[in-house]
């Protein structure tokens, strides 16, 4: 390869890695005609379209930042009870703005959260997340008068959406296209984040945290920024899974889905936007299948499974994708901005 | 009255050091640490039920059995991913959890495992001024000797010197000639041991079902974390703490005496995030 | 004399028991080729990590242009001018070259935060990356990851992003290490071309790079400063000789 164009073969992938594919709209296509083609699964499907949500925000600070978290439910169970107790207190009940409120309340958990904890990594790191992931759990049990307790707070008095589309329990249309819409907006924003400088200081922290302070990067504020960001988007996700099934529950804060959400994103590939999509519903339409006729054979697979993909398949079911792809073309792009697996550079 | 978290922060010591220095020494990220004390506790358990052997003989065994099967894995799996990411780590311990815990469940159904104390541990003991349950005590004493065992073990003698040498300075290590490998397949051995006696001497205080290895492994992880990685003394009086604390809160506190642990959990390692008894000084 | 660019007073760090650092003075000045040598353990790395703001002193002063900078962090020191490489490769090792380097520029050009506009679109910033390539004969290699060129090559990276950041003082940790002699030229190439406005300051142990480039050497031993002085005094020094230099010296 010449020197002429190696140099702008690099430029010109640099150039145009944020456009749209071809094969962009395909999922939104797809995820239309689930909406007319299983009427009776919309239920099913909306749960799927706020998991993708909540994965997706889960991506930006773990497949993109780096940081691995035990707690990212605690900002997704923020969202939740912001919208259920303002509903259940009859205090607000419009949809938008009090989704808008559950996004503002994660974030702000988010920041709070994340400047005091960021400045840790590893393991204390994981635990200073799980453990205030476990303290708001254990709040939101003590202040059941708030929050119903353990068993949360049901029939949430949600309001028409723009006044016109009733939330109904049994024809969810109005929530499918709903969260439909807001995964899509959402979307587009963390894809214009990750591709913009922004993201790209991101990916930097993400493959050499030590690196980044001796090219004048501020990590510290740079993550905080990154985790409220990431929080808002599952509060987000929280908050339109409490009003697409009118009741809140301690369930949506505890590990059991922040450890289920870091499966999903790992197994569908992280650091990949479309990781949350492949592997949230890979996991769902699996467990939907598998949990309810064999739990434990459910759960040993899973086991086996998430061995295989540590071992074998650091980047999921994207990244074997990727791995055929490139070994069927004979030149092959490289892949901006996704992480490799790694030896991590040896101590000092 | 206190004797009852003591006797508690004895297993939860027994269990986490191995993760402790599993840890501290490999860096690697074991979540599937409680999974090898559930193993240990159903065999000695079992053994006992099944097999008709003797408490202690039980344990014995549970200890073998387990660390056998540990250095197994090991070689064949953890081995390959000491230099891998965190979230790989993470991933690989999760999935063998649940493998662990489902393989249990088909075994051996989802119920509890009731353990039967020998007579002579059951009961009250008098001592004069006040009645103990025999069993704390028995506890109590056994965690005492094992903290003494693994500290001398620790400070005079060879592998004790080569583990602390390696927590503090891998290279280091490494280039004095110490055969990293073997000396992690021994320690992960050991603490797998461990955490399989913790099962079995805890399995009377915290129950033994196939959700064990879940249920108990954030109390694990945070002892660790608050003890420092790679700390005997540490991770002792980390354990006696929380396990102290998690009593005596049920006790006056029932309803916000997890949450108080939480909260103490977080203040700790952000005041001390190498752990309270960590760094390279202690 | 006008003030020096870089400096440091009596400037001590011990971990512990050990003294890596001791009652350090030491001067750099602008536009200087400096080369810091010592057998090994005699805190050279140490010196840089205080020059460089990783880690701080327990006693003494660091001044840039004749301000007092001890208590200013890494990344705020880069803003200031004092960039460095590492002895062992510190690189984005999933991202390309173009990339490596792209981090460091839009850093330094204050566009990082930035959140909206796509990476790609920053022509200012893409631009000076390429000719930063272009100065170290990199451009080939632009478009590859990082991991996947020899190991020379990836020390050029490394010196890449540094020189990115527009240092005034550039501090070079080994920058040859590691690297097989067959490549080792690339490297010094690209330090015998590096801009003569910057002050460099390197380590290394091979005598032959130290004595072609540099004007000035500081000798150290276990923490101190043993002797400094022209390459040609250096390399009289009877006691530098039998401390260091040993038989591979030459003057």
């Amino acid at each position: 390869m010449s020197e002429y164009r190696g140099g702008a073969q690099a430029r010109t992938a640099l150039a145009r890695r944020h456009r749209v594919r071809a094969w962009e709209p395909l999922p939104w296509i797809v995820a239309l005609g689930f909406f007319f083609a299983f009427p009776k699964h919309l239920g099913f499907g909306t749960e799927v379209l706020v998991t993708i949500l909540f994965a997706l925000s889960l991506d930006l600070v773990l497949g993109y930042a780096g940081i691995v978290t035990l707690g990212h439910a605690a900002f997704f169970g923020v969202g939740a009870y912001t919208v259920g107790m303002l509903a259940k207190h009859g205090l607000w009940n419009e949809p938008l703005t009090s989704l808008a409120l559950a996004g503002i309340v994660g974030a702000a958990v988010g920041l709070g959260s994340g400047l005091v904890l960021l400045r840790t990594r590893g393991l204390t790191l994981l635990m200073l997340t799980l453990c205030t992931m476990a303290l708001l759990e254990e709040a939101g049990n003590l202040a059941h008068t708030w929050t119903g307790g353990f068993d949360g707070l049901d029939s949430l008095p949600i309001a028409p959406l723009l006044g016109r589309f009733e939330f109904s329990p049994l024809y969810p249309t109005t929530q499918y296209l709903y969260v439909l819409v807001v995964l899509f907006l959402c979307f587009v924003f963390v894809r214009t984040l990750v591709y913009s400088p922004f993201g790209q200081s991101l990916t930097g922290i993400r493959e050499n945290i030590l690196r980044m302070p001796a090219v004048g990067a501020p990590v510290p504020r740079r993550l905080a920024v990154c985790y409220t960001l990431s929080a808002g988007i599952a509060g987000i996700a929280g908050g339109i899974w409490a009003q697409a099934n009118a009741y809140v529950n301690l369930g949506t804060l505890g590990l059991d889905r922040a450890a289920t959400v870091l499966i999903m994103l790992a197994l569908g590939g992280r650091g990949r936007l479309y990781g949350a999509f492949v592997g949230a519903i890979a996991y769902m339409v699996l467990s939907h299948f598998l949990s309810k006729i064999y739990p434990t054979a459910w759960q040993l697979g899973l086991g086996l499974l998430l061995v295989v993909i540590a071992l074998f398949a650091h980047n999921g079911i994207l990244g074997l994708g990727e791995t055929v792809w490139r070994r069927l073309r004979v030149s092959r792009p490289l892949n901006m901005g996704a992480p490799q697996h790694r030896t991590p550079n040896p101590p000092l | 009255m206190l004797l009852g978290g003591i006797a508690a922060g004895m297993i939860l010591f027994i269990v986490s050091v191995g993760l402790s220095v599993t840890m501290g020494l490999m860096g690697f990220v074991n979540l599937a640490h409680g999974g090898f004390a559930m193993l240990g506790g159903y065999a000695i358990v079992l053994a006992m039920k099944h097999w008709g052997l003797g408490f202690v003989t039980a344990l014995a065994f549970g200890f073998l059995a387990t660390a056998a099967a540990s250095v197994v894995l090991e070689r064949l799996l953890y081995a390959r991913l000491y230099r891998a990411t965190e979230l790989d780590q993470v991933l690989f311990t999760i999935g063998l959890v649940f493998i662990m815990i489902a393989s249990l469940t088909l075994r051996f159904g989802p119920e509890n495992q009731p353990l039967t104390l020998p007579r002579a541990l059951q009961g009250q003991i008098d001592l004069g001024f006040v009645q103990y349950r025999t069993y704390s005590l028995v506890l109590i004493v056994t965690g005492i000797a094992i903290v003494v065992a693994l500290w001398l073990g620790f400070e005079r003698t060879r592998l004790g010197a080569q583990i602390r040498a390696a927590v503090d300075n891998r290279r280091m290590a490494e280039s004095l000639g110490i055969n990293i490998a073997r000396l992690f397949t021994i320690t992960f051995a050991l603490g797998s041991g461990m955490a399989a006696l913790g099962g079995g001497l805890g399995a009377e205080f915290l129950g033994l079902d196939p959700q064990y290895a879940l249920k108990y492994l954030v109390y694990f992880l945070i002892v660790v974390a608050v003890g420092g990685l790679g700390r005997v003394t540490g991770v002792f009086f980390a354990a006696l703490l929380i396990g102290v604390l998690d009593f005596v809160l049920k006790k006056y506190l029932p309803q916000g005496g997890p949450m108080f642990i939480y909260a103490v959990t977080i203040v700790l390692l952000l005041w001390r995030p190498q752990g309270l008894f960590g760094g390279k000084a202690a | 004399m006008t003030a020096p660019l870089l400096e440091t007073r009596a400037l001590t760090r011990n971990f512990g028991a050990l003294l890596a650092t001791r009652e350090v003075d030491f001067r750099l000045d602008a536009g200087a080729r400096h080369a810091l040598i010592g057998p090994n353990g005699a805190g050279k790395t140490t010196l840089v990590n205080l020059l460089a703001g990783v880690i701080s002193p327990t006693r003494g002063q660091v001044l840039l242009k004749g301000r007092d900078i001890t208590g200013v962090g890494q990344a705020e020191r880069v803003k200031l001018g004092i960039a460095r490489t590492f002895q062992i490769n510190r690189l984005f090792r999933g991202l390309s070259v173009l990339e490596n380097v792209y981090i460091a520029v839009a850093e330094r050009m204050g566009v990082a935060p930035s959140m909206f506009r796509p990476a790609g679109r920053r022509t200012d910033v893409v631009n000076e990356s390429m000719h930063l390539l272009d100065t170290l004969r990199l451009t080939a290699d632009a478009g590859r990851r990082v991991s996947e060129l020899p190991y020379g090559r990836q020390r050029l990276v490394e010196l890449a992003i540094a020189l990115a950041l527009s240092p005034e003082v550039l501090l070079l940790d080994e920058p040859a290490a590691g690297v097989p002699s067959a490549e080792s030229h690339i490297i010094l190439d690209a330090i015998d071309r590096l801009p003569p406005e910057i002050a460099v300051l390197i380590i290394d142990h091979d005598m032959d790079l130290v004595f072609r480039f540099a004007q000035r050497i500081t000798v150290m031993v276990s923490g101190a400063v043993f002797a400094s002085g022209t390459p040609r005094e250096i390399g009289a020094d009877p006691e530098v000789r039998a401390v260091y230099l040993g038989q591979t010296a030459r003057g």
